[in-house]
């Protein structure tokens, strides 16, 4: 019924998008993409639906899908989430990787700032070799650096304190931000900073005040980017920090509550989303900026 | 040292003196910019690379200095079946999940360059699994894969009824080694998705028209038009896929700690059990030492691909 139905011809005009130029019809276009773009978004949601309703599900549907549909909650409590707020030290490991992520990002975006501009503005000899340089320490992964870090933070007495965290986090925080900031700065016209450097400023007056405020996009999808990253970053927080109350989110979860055999998975899953919702709501308000440093990053 | 340079930065303005004239000296400025970050990366990154090899050919144990003891490390390891078996797992998880997501990927990025309502907000939904920690997920997805509670079991047995027994996620070698794969792509299809979308939509909508004047399919489109030119793109994305997946430590370390019988360790998690938890510190460096290689030929194959790219496009642009 509906394959019968003819495509206006008016409908291709001038702005044709791919798609449309392909003479399909609507149960086609259903098929072939509204239907798999909804598995999508099922398939990718789905174990966020999960964590959010079994955070608010009483015990007894939690563990009875016979008697409760599973996929609904029959009384939503609060008892999990008061439970982790009051009787653990949950608000405790927010605050201190809300700190660490906040102190990592500020000292990075600043060396980063300083270095992109040296390298992209400044133009001394061999500043394409300390770019790449720069470059290949991202391919660098924390996987295979954290044991030999491990040594080197006892050597520096910074065992088990969240300096370690700050001062390490760095290491795969500048280098994309510098490249992502090189690429900023590269889009801003030279002109400008001729013409201040006519009007008698100094360099860093001419980064302050005219390269700063043009590139405040660019410093916000860094900013932004090394925040997620620095939230979500595991192994050094597992392998630098032993005391209880210096944990991060994710590292005091799984080390702190998951205890014994009987895992308490409301609990678990009320810590799991009460630690993605803060990142997931600041990235929410710069979602454009954070695709554009993804992909950004990704076409450098 | 870096504290040092900025409050003498903030210092200066004031006194248009030497002060000011020394950072207006283009070396010296060059120096006091490049100090923070290069500080940090020496200190924080290049040392501790260069910290693990030497500690890769030591004894060192924890809380102890140990000594120079040559390849002793490594001949042990080419003689664990446990290490033989991470690094098959590893190469196996990092091979199958990076098809898995650059398969599913590339179809969600194809689905989502066409005119689709609300197109902000899907990319925006579709990043999460990308953005939240990946520990927290990997939780939500032990609880799914959980043996008596798992929500699949009781939707293939219960409303189904196509299973008379539960599901076994993780209890057995490869059950387990699926599901972390799964979950693996799960996490990793966003990223894939979103960056080559950024690809596709830098493709010219006249090279398509040419090509439907000219009586093409649609597969012939996506063959000799869309992959060409998403190719470039397509081989970074993969490299920095295929380095971060092999490497990959928390998804494995949340959801199974490598058990059961060790059957599910990478490279990276058994380098932590033994390096950290077991105290052996040199032999975890040298499993650690052992991913290079690996690394270093996908940085190369990320090389070739931009070389590739200069020659494909004439002259580029960066």
């Amino acid at each position: 019924m509906t394959d019968t139905t003819i495509i206006p011809p008016s409908k291709s005009s001038a702005a044709v998008a791919p798609d449309q130029m392909a003479w399909d019809t609507r149960t086609r276009r259903l098929v072939t993409i509204y239907l798999p773009l909804a598995l999508f978004v099922i398939v990718l949601l789905f174990p966020f639906y999960w964590m959010a309703i079994t955070s608010f599900k009483p015990n007894a549907e939690l563990y009875d899908y016979k008697k409760y549909n599973p996929f609904w909650i029959g009384s939503p409590t609060f008892d999990h989430i008061n439970k982790l707020l009051f009787g653990t030290s949950y608000p405790r490991w927010l605050m201190v990787t809300m700190g660490v992520a906040i102190a990592s990002t500020t000292l990075s975006l600043f060396s980063s700032v300083l270095a992109a501009y040296a390298i992209q503005r400044l133009r001394f000899k061999g500043s394409q070799y300390v770019g790449l340089g720069i470059y290949l320490a991202y391919l660098v992964p924390p996987s295979i650096l954290f044991i030999p870090l491990a040594t080197t933070i006892h050597q520096f007495g910074l065992f088990d304190s969240p300096l370690a965290l700050i001062l390490t986090y760095p290491t795969f925080l500048v280098p994309f931000s510098t490249w992502l900031l090189i690429g900023y700065f590269k889009s801003i016209p030279y002109e400008l900073e001729e013409c201040a450097l006519i009007d008698g400023a100094t360099r860093l007056q001419i980064l302050r005040r005219i390269t700063l405020p043009l590139a405040v996009p660019g410093l916000i999808s860094a900013g932004i980017f090394s925040f997620t990253l620095s939230w979500n970053e595991f192994v050094y927080a597992l392998a630098f920090i032993q005391s209880s109350e210096r944990k991060t989110v994710s590292v005091a979860i799984l080390t702190e509550l998951v205890s014994g055999d009987v895992y308490q998975w409301g609990s678990l899953m009320a810590g799991s989303l009460l630690g993605s919702l803060p990142v997931a709501i600041f990235y929410s308000f710069f979602v454009d900026y954070y695709v554009s440093s993804l992909t950004g990053a990704v076409k450098e | 040292m870096t504290v040092a340079t900025m409050t003498d930065w903030t210092r200066a303005r004031p006194q248009p003196n030497w002060l000011a004239r020394l950072f207006d000296y283009k070396p010296f400025l060059v120096v006091a910019c490049l100090t923070p970050a290069i500080g940090l990366l020496l200190v924080f990154l290049t040392y501790p690379l260069g910290l693990g090899i030497w500690l890769s050919f030591t004894d060192t144990k924890i809380g102890g200095s140990g000594k120079y003891i040559g390849l002793d490390n490594f001949e042990y390891l080419l003689e664990d079946p446990q290490f033989w078996g991470a690094v098959f797992y590893s190469v196996f998880y990092t091979a199958v999940a990076t098809f898995g997501k650059f398969g599913l990927g590339l179809w969600l990025a194809l689905l989502l360059n066409n005119h689709v309502p609300f197109k902000s907000l899907l990319r925006a939904i579709i990043l999460l699994p990308w953005i939240v920690p990946t520990v927290l997920s990997a939780l939500a997805f032990w609880w799914l894969y959980d043996p008596q509670f798992s929500i699949f079991s009781y939707v293939a047995v219960d409303v189904l009824g196509i299973r008379d027994k539960p599901f076994d996620f993780l209890s057995t070698t490869w059950p387990a080694r699926w599901s972390l794969i799964a979950a693996n792509i799960w996490r990793g299809i966003p990223f894939v998705a979103i960056s080559l979308l950024a690809g596709l939509q830098t493709i010219s909508p006249s090279l398509y028209e040419a090509a439907l004047l000219d009586g093409s399919s649609s597969w012939q489109r996506f063959r000799y038009i869309t992959f060409p030119l998403l190719m470039p793109i397509l081989a970074i994305v993969m490299t920095f896929s295929i380095i971060f997946t092999f490497t990959d430590f928390q998804l494995v370390y949340a959801i199974t700690r490598g058990g059961p019988l060790n059957s599910t360790h990478l490279m990276a998690t058994l380098a932590f059990q033994r390096g950290i938890s077991g105290g052996e510190l040199g032999e975890g460096a040298a499993i650690a030492v052992a991913m290079i290689p690996f690394l270093v030929g996908a940085t190369l194959f990320s090389y070739f691909a931009l070389a590739r790219r200069k020659w494909q496009q004439g002259e580029a642009d960066d």
